[in-house]
């Protein structure tokens, strides 16, 4: 599992590994019922303070993302939540957002984003390229 | 050999442990003078138990100076200093056999080698772990017949960090511990820091200039300028009492507004920026009293909040 903290903007340690652990299961890089790493094997991969880490697992916990088991350890849910599905809208659209915001200033109408992204799509997928 | 090693016999019972009867550190009010310069002025700051507390600060602003008198290294002027309950100036046995100490240039033996260095410093605490002692020493790979003057910086940090950590203190205290030092070498103590808190009830109190370091691994942030406290608190704390904004005048206006809490103004003309010490809200509130609108507002990092915090001088204009 790939987390990569940055700390030139403001967003805080616990809320980064929340929104990443959040978008490697939206995007099945963690699938369900895979184990997440213990608490302190993930602050000391990541040199934070194992408390962020608790934390950032009791917020993925509430919102549906992970289950902690008492002894076992954190799973990532085998349900797929609503709320889950709602994560991935809300976090897809600041992206969107984004991107539309440097389409218009760089003049790009969105006809032709819309054929980028195809084309971006079609060199990402490997069964695609095959066919 | 530095003074920081009590003299206890190594058949004698092993000091007690931290009970979280007391927190692990407390300061009250310490005043302390250095001829005429104010070193610390009245600072008040609890350590509870298996927490980790940052002290971040410029050079000069009293850092060191607080350290030392949790060291018991020197007498407070006024005020209190107590360490797991105790006064580290009246038993420095009983305290320092609890306290792992690391400064930024640690006071080793040059003449000895490593591992005489490792038995000579297991002597003094019966809680020595050498099973944890000679892990640490094989991950730092460092080499027990080097003598001490030989090592380079990094690896005497690194033995510095193994004598402080090996007999498993329960207060962890480290003074701009990575100074000069190079990343590969920030790591390990920063992992040995994590590691240390990650065991139950021990606390770490460590100072450094390194705001992302100090954010990674603190719980508590307290920041001390001119020898006063200018804030302690959860990081989270720290961060959501502070803002910018950016905020825009129908007219244009010669001088940056007035606004409580600014600490910094940027701009000109209809625009202008602040870094507030207030939270988002409360900037909000006094930017459209002034008839303002607020056109953009973002967190600050530490580094941002520190920067502006030591660009005012606390109180006394200079």
């Amino acid at each position: 599992m790939l987390i990569h903290l940055s700390q030139s903007d403001g967003v805080p340690i616990y809320l980064q590994i929340v929104n990443q652990i959040k978008y490697l299961v939206a995007s099945a890089r963690l699938e369900p019922g895979e184990e997440l790493p213990a608490i302190r094997t993930l602050a000391e991969q990541l040199l934070v303070n194992p408390n962020t880490v608790a934390r950032a697992y009791r917020e993925l916990e509430q919102a549906g993302v992970v289950e902690m088991r008492r002894t076992a350890g954190t799973f990532v849910s085998a349900t797929k939540s609503p709320l889950a599905r709602k994560e991935k809208l809300r976090v897809l659209g600041e992206r969107i957002d984004a991107l539309l915001a440097e389409a218009r200033q760089m003049d790009v109408p969105i006809d032709e984003l819309i054929e980028l992204l195809r084309q971006h799509h079609r060199t990402m997928s490997p069964q695609s390229n095959k066919e | 050999m530095s003074a920081l090693h009590p003299m206890i016999e190594p058949q004698a019972s092993p000091p007690s442990r931290a009970d979280g009867a007391h927190p692990a550190v407390e300061i009250r009010n310490v005043t302390r003078r250095f001829g005429q310069k104010m070193a610390l002025d009245d600072v008040s700051l609890t350590l509870p138990t298996g927490t980790v507390l940052g002290l971040v600060g410029e050079n000069g602003a009293g850092k060191t100076t607080l350290i030392r008198h949790v060291m018991g290294l020197l007498k407070a002027e006024q005020g209190l200093v107590r360490v797991f309950g105790l006064d580290p100036v009246l038993e420095p046995v009983k305290v320092l056999s609890q306290i792992g100490y690391l400064s930024e240039e640690p006071d080793l033996p040059g003449w000895m080698r490593v591992h005489e260095l490792i038995r000579y410093i297991a002597a003094f605490y019966p809680t020595w772990d050498a099973q944890y002692a000679s892990q640490l020493q094989q991950d730092f790979a460092l080499d027990l017949s080097a003598r001490i003057k030989h090592l380079s910086k990094g690896q005497r940090a690194r033995a510095g960090l193994l004598c402080a950590l090996a007999y498993r203190p329960d207060l962890l205290v480290l003074d701009e511990p990575s100074s000069g030092l190079d990343p590969i070498v920030r790591r390990d103590i920063l992992s040995a820091i994590i590691r240390t808190i990650a065991d139950e009830g021990r606390t770490v109190l460590f100072s450094s200039h390194l705001l992302s370091e100090v954010e990674r691994v603190s719980d508590r942030i307290a920041m001390i300028k001119n020898g006063r406290i200018v804030f302690c608190d959860t990081t989270q704390a720290v961060r959501d009492a502070h803002t910018r904004i950016t905020i825009r005048f129908d007219e244009p206006r010669e001088q940056p507004p007035v606004m409580e809490g600014a600490l910094m103004w940027e701009g000109r003309g209809r625009e202008w920026t602040a870094v507030m010490s207030v939270p988002a809200n409360e900037a909000r509130s006094s930017a459209s009293a002034l008839g303002a609108q607020v056109v953009e507002q973002s967190a600050l990092n530490l580094d941002e909040i520190f920067l502006a915090r030591a660009n005012r001088a606390g109180g006394q204009t200079p």
